[in-house]
């Protein structure tokens, strides 16, 4: 059977779900392709069950934290690996900070449990019908998302180091 | 699992049925972490886990540093295999920045990766053997992983974390004490290792412990998302050396062995027989090491000698912009995984051109096929699931970040 390439994956995705395909490129030889959220499960599962692109595995599942993008502050997202065609691809969804919900995948695949019981440890992302949404890393009585950009490392003593001087305004989000 | 045992975890009486911790110290947790048991008898029903006792937020830590200064944190992922973490971590930022590693460079690192899972798979192997009732085989490795480190020692001054080689290559060549040391290794590491299989692969109280404790099929291994010897173990060749070679192991012959059951017999035998074919690898490189420089031509990234840094001006400012993390990066997106010890160790970074990552994400197998523990001991008595903990590997520093 012939190996499907990263334009094959495009161009089956695009043509299944064209309007749900938010932007696409390819970076570093891994494929990127922005999804609608709400559809994000489907999509992985149309993937996984597909005969010749047939993406059988789930790398990991990463959170982003954006604050300066409005109404997509938040990026779950989540690298896949085809062995049959070593392929591998990142399928993001974008969330709104009033909203973060996003459907599981823990039905398709087992090892997503922990990976979005960290994501949800990290960034306070829900994802809808996980079996037991749990911090994993962190203290259960945790009251904050450690990972939020507005939560900031403290180096006090160290001006020498002080973003502000290399054009970058942590201190101030 | 046996059809009876799935009846006696089925049919538990509850008024039989014991809660018991096991660990967070436990001699055989080997690190911290909780399972909290639920035991009829020796034979456990459920179990539920606890992690995170370590977790010292390496991601976030990573978006305060520059590139350089997350070299040390890599170390104290598997700090069993150090090296391989820290070699990783710059791949990935090579691939960011898009430099051409020489030859000698990648062939030193396949050797060094290599000398590193071999010193993982030796204590990992011969904890399972203690775990087992099998002191002996525990201590007698211990000569052999001492000369591994003796070799880190040499070239990065380090034994354990060991900040291993530089962005754009090494920190100094192979010095003549290396190459001494590398050769005598290699002559005498194969009987000593031979001989530590001869004590536990075809002992019959060994084999008797093992096979058959805390099996896991392909299909779900597969579905956890499992990764190395643990998902080898259950029959599927993955590998990443071989799916996406790096750092030019397409070079080198080797095989990837399997096993078929997935237990933690089969897990054993995996790693043993990585340990031969790593150290088929490392013979191959170190014959035919390529002569060139140790290091990339890299100014922006690599510090120059000290020497110069005193009586040059360009080197001068080269160190100071290093040091200071004012080095222009580019922006993008970069995955680079490489096979770790215990599997697919991978580096998700995405820089926004500022001088720290603006996130970096690491893919840490423990962490990813720990969470099948429970699914694995389900109806085992409580000595197997000892065993079948130590024969997974799990490090508690990576698996907590």
């Amino acid at each position: 059977m012939e190996m499907q390439n990263n334009q094959d994956f495009l161009a089956a995705i695009q043509a299944q779900f064209g309007a749900d395909v938010l932007a696409h490129d390819i970076a570093f030889d891994i494929l990127n392709i922005e999804i609608t959220p709400s559809q994000i499960h489907v999509v992985i599962e149309w993937l996984q069950q597909h005969p010749t692109l047939s993406v059988n595995y789930l790398t990991n599942i990463a959170g982003i934290h954006y604050p300066e993008s409005a109404g997509r502050e938040f990026a779950v997202v989540y690298q896949l690996h085809s062995w049959k065609n070593n392929i591998r691809l990142r399928i993001k969804g974008y969330l709104p900070k009033e909203n973060l919900h996003i459907a599981t995948v823990t039905d398709l695949f087992a090892g997503a449990n922990w990976m979005e019981r960290e994501t949800y440890d990290f960034f306070g992302i829900c994802f809808d019908g996980h079996p037991d949404l749990r911090r994993i890393l962190n203290m259960e009585d945790m009251d904050y998302f450690p990972m939020r950009k507005e939560y900031v490392l403290e180096d006090a003593t160290r001006e020498d180091k002080d973003d502000r001087f290399f054009g970058r305004n942590n201190n101030e989000l | 699992m046996s059809q009876e045992l799935k009846d006696i975890a089925q049919n538990a009486d509850p008024a039989n049925v014991a809660t018991i911790n096991f660990g967070p110290t436990h001699p055989s947790t080997h690190g911290i972490f909780q399972n909290i048991l639920k035991v009829d008898g020796e034979k456990i029903i459920s179990s539920e886990q606890t992690v995170g006792y370590i977790h010292r937020a390496f991601e976030k830590l990573a978006e305060r540093r520059p590139y350089n200064q997350i070299t040390p944190i890599t170390d104290r992922l598997n700090y069993c295999s150090s090296p391989i973490n820290n070699i990783g971590w710059e791949m990935t930022v090579e691939k960011l920045i898009g430099v051409d590693i020489p030859k000698r460079v990648q062939y030193m690192r396949v050797i060094i990766m290599e000398l590193a899972r071999i010193a993982d798979h030796l204590i990992c192997n011969s904890v399972i053997g203690v775990d087992a009732g099998a002191l002996t085989s525990f201590f007698y490795p211990f000569s052999e992983r001492e000369k591994i480190y003796e070799l880190y020692e040499e070239l990065s001054g380090a034994r354990l974390t060991t900040n291993m080689g530089r962005i754009g290559g090494f920190e100094r060549d192979f010095t003549p004490v290396f190459h001494q040391k590398l050769k005598s290794f290699l002559k005498t590491f194969p009987k000593a290792f031979e001989e530590f299989d001869s004590m536990l692969a075809r002992n019959r109280i060994f084999m008797d412990r093992t096979k058959g404790a805390g099996p896991i099929s392909a299909e779900r291994a597969l579905s956890y998302s499992f990764s190395g010897p643990n998902l080898r173990a259950a029959g599927v060749d993955y590998d990443v050396r071989a799916m996406n070679p790096y750092s030019s192991y397409e070079d080198f012959d080797f095989i990837i062995p399997v096993g078929v059951n997935g237990d933690t017999y089969d897990r054993f035998m995996v790693r043993q027989e990585e340990i031969r074919q790593s150290l088929r690898i490392i013979e191959q490189a170190y014959q035919n090491l390529p002569e060139g420089d140790y290091k990339a031509d890299l100014p922006d990234f690599y510090l120059p000698p000290k020497a110069d840094v005193y009586n040059n001006m360009e080197a001068l400012i080269y160190h100071f912009k290093i040091v200071m993390g004012e080095t222009e990066l580019p922006v993008g997106e970069v995955y680079h995984a490489v096979e770790g010890g215990n599997g697919e160790l991978g580096y998700y970074l995405i820089s926004d051109g500022g001088r720290t990552p603006y996130r970096l994400q690491f893919r840490r197998p423990c962490f990813i096929y720990y969470q099948a523990y429970p699914e694995m001991i389900k109806g085992m008595p409580i000595s197997d699931a000892v065993l079948t903990l130590s024969s997974i590997n799990v490090i508690a520093g990576e698996l907590d970040a």
